[in-house]
């Protein structure tokens, strides 16, 4: 279900196989989501405007989006690869001013303590290689899930800076929070059907 | 020919590609995403999977004939070939990578020799049998009804 006014998903997808980068895009495109395609964990940092040593900082604050050009919703990266693996992408996003990015990791192998480790470390999902369109399908809430999260963080951020007057002004106008809240839960239970 | 001949014709060897063990289910879902935005998609990569395969044939084919063989990068190529093989649902070629690189791990060179042969001959006999494949669904997509 697509809300009025909300703009096209646009995910990261990071895979050294030319092939699997191919099928991959193809795949998100028929979901209708925006997709890059890079093919090194290096790339995929400076595509999102994060640098090799920008993660020591965990006082960052985040508004996640400060340093990117074009806004990145989720991060599907390939385990295995040469250089920095996607388990080393995924620590880097997560010790970054990102680190609300929903990562997900896909492998070729089923390597049970492997999973168990991406999954500690923060990924979202991990997909057995060949994935399929049903393992991608389980990306839409998690990118709804962040997005809701920035929104209301952003509000709040918002309201932080306001002086008491408009603050006031501002709260005879809108509906409180918690309606809003429930609101969209409500528009997201048909999603959670299928 | 006519186009319903060549409809069935098509049908029938992509049944016994599959009965027989040649392709797997990715493949299914390569010729699914075909469609009007991407019409030759399945084509596309196919072809792409050739060049990927050669690449990698004559890395691995390069390293066997190393002394001593580097049996590290031999499992990075052959970790490559059976990715993208299984990718499209090639499984035959896939089990044969699988079987390499069991030889790989435990570093037995003979082994490796062996089954490499195999999996050069299973790659030869799909290629064959996707050439032929392809250029039949071609044909009846050109083709009209009589």
């Amino acid at each position: 279900m697509v809300m009025a006014g909300e703009s096209q998903f646009h995910v990261l997808a990071v895979d050294d196989s030319i092939i699997d980068r191919k099928i991959i895009q193809t795949l998100l495109k028929t979901l209708s989501y925006q997709v890059t395609t890079v093919d090194s964990g290096a790339k995929a940092l400076e595509f999102l405007g994060l640098h090799q040593d920008d993660t020591t900082n965990p006082n960052t604050p985040s508004p996640p989006n400060n340093h990117q050009e074009v806004e990145v919703n989720l991060v599907i990266t390939d385990y295995c690869m040469p250089g920095m693996t996607g388990y080393d992408l995924l620590k880097k996003i997560k010790e970054s001013s990102l680190r609300n990015m929903p990562v997900v990791i896909m492998s070729s192998e089923n390597v049970p303590s492997r999973i168990t480790r991406c999954l500690e470390e923060g990924a979202e999902e991990f997909f057995l290689k060949p994935v399929r369109l049903s393992d991608l399908s389980k990306l839409r809430p998690l990118m709804l899930k962040t997005k809701l999260k920035d929104q209301n963080q952003k509000q709040e951020e918002k309201a932080a800076f306001q002086s008491p007057k408009l603050q006031q002004v501002e709260q005879k106008q809108q509906p409180s929070n918690d309606d809003k809240g429930k609101a969209i839960d409500e528009g997201l239970s048909p999603e959670k059907k299928n | 020919m006519d186009r319903n001949r060549l409809q069935h014709q098509v049908a029938c060897m992509r049944r016994s590609l599959f009965d027989q063990g040649y392709l797997d289910e990715p493949f299914i879902q390569l010729e699914e995403l075909q469609d009007d935005a991407n019409p030759n998609f399945v084509q596309e990569i196919v072809t792409l999977f050739y060049t990927d395969s050669a690449r990698l044939i004559q890395n691995i084919e390069h390293a066997l004939n190393s002394r001593p063989i580097d049996f590290d990068k031999l499992d990075d190529y052959m970790h490559q070939f059976k990715g993208s093989s299984s990718s499209i649902g090639a499984k035959k070629v896939t089990n044969e990578c699988t079987v390499f690189r069991e030889y790989c791990s435990a570093e037995n060179a003979e082994g490796c020799i062996r089954s490499f042969q195999q999996v050069k001959q299973e790659y030869a006999i799909l290629r064959r049998k996707l050439e032929v494949y392809l250029q039949m669904v071609r044909q009846a997509a050109v083709s009209r009804t009589a």
